[in-house]
């Protein structure tokens, strides 16, 4: 996608006056935020998605529940996950529309040892790249919200582009368009917490939850969907990890051991030439001819000679 | 060790040397039979195709270097486990070979405590007590048994890891790193002893033999348990012939000047 801040002309030769549109470009940073509250559990989203990356209709898993799968699929992107919990002793059924978070600080990106499978714009959407995918599977492990799913055919991983080829045109996200209640919102980060955050407000204020909150992780910088839930203190009841976190393994070890590993071999191949031309082979004794006397060195002999 | 893999283990040492042969010439030693050579090239080569398939993998920097080797990302990954799993088949009957001369004894501590004599070359034969093999190398075939198992153990949770814990298969990265890493610096050091720092060696592996001389130099109490000779003796007996044989060929030389003068 190209990001349109490059093409925002900044100076204009000889030009009186400032630069037409200078300043006027928003954010660049999109997000999606999905209102839980309001979500009426339609699936509506679920087909759009389907429909727009032109998925074949996958089966549904039917566990007597309304949920039509366990869990995303490599082409079934967006699931509503359906949880039963309660409140104040009656029923309270949570529907939460689960998909790619698009981490600021994504952990599959982190964990991925393939050269260009997987980017993030600049507009904060991380995308996969079939192409260079060489079907590993360190991202399933790398995400904190088990997103990325392998497809046994093809060998590659698969998940939710936020529809980058839609977004780059200018236009929203396909499960934004469908949804019928307007749970669903996108537009930029800014935006979108601002909103998000008078959301949870009124919520708190007029609605009786006191927990209501945005669900957008700090422990990875943030995320480019975002959440308001009825109890932002146990958002596990939603099915989302409270502090999503990357393994140590993608991070410190990949960044900081795993090059100091390779230096260190490389050292010690320097090592064992150096002790050759140095310190020499361990002959079979005794050496073939035998060594009679050391024979002078001709250059120190030399430079004895000088005064 | 059960009686099962003992018989077969035989069976297919008896089977080699059938196949194979080795022509000891005179004045040389047996040193590994045909079995144990097999068996050390099939480690080799899928160690090595597992080690260039897994650093690939291993670093942002190696990858684009490493993977056409195996005709890119996807090849490589998909050929990688199946080299480790080949490697951990044959060394394990490797294990089962050298189990026995490798078992560690207290001179292979005497050995490990003067490893800087060793590495500064400050003796020029090895002590009396070195056996077939010295402790480094016991050393180093303890480290593949180790890694080999670690390998395998994370290896195969990486590979199904449709079937395993997300923080199971990030500890198991880390942990088939570090054997990686330890495996390839003994390997580093094992190519080294094998060729250029120790002449000699490396026909061990080819042919199958090593000279006397080696054998004394190397591995004294080996030399003294499969000719009944005593090493240094033996040494001893050899400079002096080689002492003869120089004063031998210095009066021949001399006798020759003389005449081509007269």
């Amino acid at each position: 996608m190209t990001n349109p801040q490059v093409f925002q002309i900044q100076e204009i030769s000889a030009h009186p006056g400032p630069v037409p549109g200078r300043g006027t470009q928003r954010a660049v940073e999109v997000c999606k935020y999905i209102d839980v509250s309001t979500c009426i559990g339609c699936k509506a989203c679920e087909v759009a998605c389907v429909e727009w990356n032109d998925h074949t209709f996958r089966e549904t898993t039917f566990n007597d529940t309304y949920q039509t799968m366990p869990s995303t699929e490599w082409n079934y992107w967006n699931l509503i996950k359906f949880a039963e919990d309660e409140r104040d002793g009656n029923l309270m059924w949570l529907m939460r529309k689960d998909q790619c978070m698009h981490c600021e600080d994504p952990g599959c990106l982190r964990a991925c040892p393939a050269d260009g499978a997987i980017i993030k714009y600049e507009n904060g959407i991380v995308d996969f790249q079939q192409d260079n995918c060489i079907g590993c599977g360190y991202c399933i492990s790398g995400c904190p919200f088990d997103i990325p799913k392998f497809n046994e055919k093809t060998k590659k991983v698969y998940k939710c582009t936020l529809c980058s080829d839609r977004v780059g045109q200018g236009l929203e996200p396909a499960c934004i368009k469908a949804c019928p209640t307007g749970c669903l919102h996108f537009g930029t980060k800014e935006d979108m917490v601002q909103i998000a955050g008078l959301r949870a407000q009124q919520l708190r204020e007029h609605s009786g939850f006191a927990n209501a909150g945005v669900y957008n992780p700090e422990s990875i910088k943030g995320t480019h969907v975002i959440y308001v839930l009825h109890d932002i203190q146990n958002p596990e009841r939603y099915g989302l990890p409270k502090t999503p976190v990357i393994p140590p393994s993608y991070t410190i070890w990949k960044w900081l051991a795993k090059p100091a590993g390779l230096l260190m071999a490389g050292l010690g191949v320097l090592a064992v030439v150096f002790h050759r031309v140095a310190v020499g082979p361990r002959v079979p004794q005794p050496e073939d001819p035998a060594v009679i006397e050391p024979q002078p060195d001709p250059v120190a002999a030399k430079r004895e000679e000088q005064p | 060790m059960s009686t099962s893999v003992d018989r077969f283990d035989e069976r297919a040492r008896r089977e080699a040397e059938r196949v194979g042969q080795t022509v000891v010439h005179r004045g040389e030693l047996l040193r590994h039979p045909v079995y144990t050579r097999v068996l050390h090239w099939l480690v080799a080569l899928s160690f090595i195709l597992a080690l260039l398939s897994g650093f690939a993998i291993y670093s942002p920097w190696l990858f684009k270097f490493l993977t056409p080797l195996f005709g890119g990302g996807p090849t490589t990954r998909l050929l990688h486990p199946w080299f480790g799993l080949f490697f951990t088949i044959f060394f394990f009957f490797q294990f089962l070979n050298w189990f026995t001369p490798m078992v560690w004894t207290g001179d292979d501590t005497r050995w490990l405590k003067r490893i800087k004599e060793y590495t500064t070359n400050k003796e020029k034969t090895e002590p009396g007590y070195v056996g077939f093999f010295n402790g480094g190398q016991k050393v180093y075939f303890w480290a593949i048994v180790i890694s080999a198992v670690l390998f395998l153990i994370t290896g195969l949770l990486m590979w199904f890891d449709e079937l395993t814990p997300r923080w199971v298969v990030a500890v198991s990265y880390v942990v088939h790193d570090i054997a990686a890493l330890i495996m390839l610096g003994g390997f580093i050091v094992h190519l080294y002893e094998g060729t250029a720092a120790a002449p000699g060696t490396f026909r061990s592996m080819i042919n199958g033999t090593v000279t006397n001389k080696w054998a004394w130099t190397h591995h004294p109490a080996w030399y003294r348990a499969v000719t009944g000779r005593d090493p240094q003796e033996s040494y001893e007996r050899e400079q002096r012939r080689q002492a003869d044989r120089e004063r031998a060929v210095a009066e021949w030389e001399r006798e020759q000047d003389r005449r081509e003068q007269v």
